[in-house]
């Protein structure tokens, strides 16, 4: 039961991981369009 | 536009929360392995999406090649990066099946080393695209993508052909699947697509914006530069 567990935690890790590189993606994008206008 | 891809997210949330409560309480536990078999439902439909995510870029490559399209050049782009992604993912489950069926975490079977050179290839184009900074980047990338397509359809047809420690295929190859079960596999399959779906979406958004920044901090800096 462990091992699904861990199948489990280990691929929704990994799916998180690359959405938090896209929201800090997001967010550096932002700033720069936001310094861009001033 | 926006409508659309709220629409999407919510199907997308809906599907992912069913094919998890079908894939670990609905679905009959298979008689020899136990519960542990329940890692194919996200084995599996993970392998299928990059597998499909590794087609679009083979096309989306070919079609840059011939009409220098930008558009297909960031499709291009973005199905690699998730590709990869969802490769990672039946790279990290495979293994933590492997150990309490055959054993061993890895062993360097045919149709398991196939899958690291597939994955190893789409980070090598991800790292060619991300650091190299000529003109001809997309060309180069988009050449080695046609070259990492290739191992696709070796990775599929490695266990129909040879003897190999992985199993048979469980839908096409002779192999018999509870259909009980093949209902849980195939919604699980839906709901990662449509979660590729959305993850591409969002990314090529970001792609454009991220050009369209970059052209203009290269205009105002050409700009300062004449005064």
């Amino acid at each position: 039961m462990n091992y699904l567990y861990a199948a489990y935690v280990a691929t929704w890790v990994i799916h998180g991981t690359y959405l938090a590189i896209l929201v800090r993606k997001y967010s550096k994008i932002r700033r720069e369009t936001e310094s861009l206008k001033k | 536009m926006k409508r659309g891809f709220s629409i999407l997210a919510i199907v997308t949330a809906l599907l992912l929360s069913f094919a998890l409560y079908e894939a670990l309480i609905a679905a009959p536990t298979e008689r020899t392995m136990g519960d542990v078999q329940r890692i194919f439902y996200y084995h599996v439909p993970s392998a299928w999406t990059a597998f499909v995510l590794f087609l679009i870029n083979f096309v989306a490559s070919v079609v840059f090649l011939i009409r220098r399209d930008t558009k297909a050049d960031i499709l291009a782009l973005v199905t690699a990066e998730v590709g990869v992604v969802f490769c990672t993912v039946v790279l990290a489950t495979g293994p933590i099946w492997a150990r309490p069926v055959w054993g061993i975490w890895w062993t360097w079977d045919l149709r398991l080393t196939l899958t690291l050179v597939l994955w190893l290839i789409y980070v090598s184009y991800l790292v060619l695209r991300r650091f190299s900074a000529s003109s001809q980047t997309p060309v180069l990338a988009a050449v080695l993508a046609i070259f990492g397509a290739l191992d696709v359809p070796l990775v599929y047809f490695s266990i129909w052909f040879f003897r190999t420690q992985h199993p048979s295929p469980v839908i096409g190859g002779g192999g018999s699947l509870d259909p009980r079960m093949a209902h849980v596999l195939l919604i699980n399959w839906a709901a990662f697509l449509c979660l590729a779906w959305l993850v591409c979406w969002t990314r090529y958004r970001l792609e454009v914006v991220e050009r369209e920044v970059e052209e203009a901090q290269a205009l105002e800096s050409l700009l300062e530069d004449s005064r």
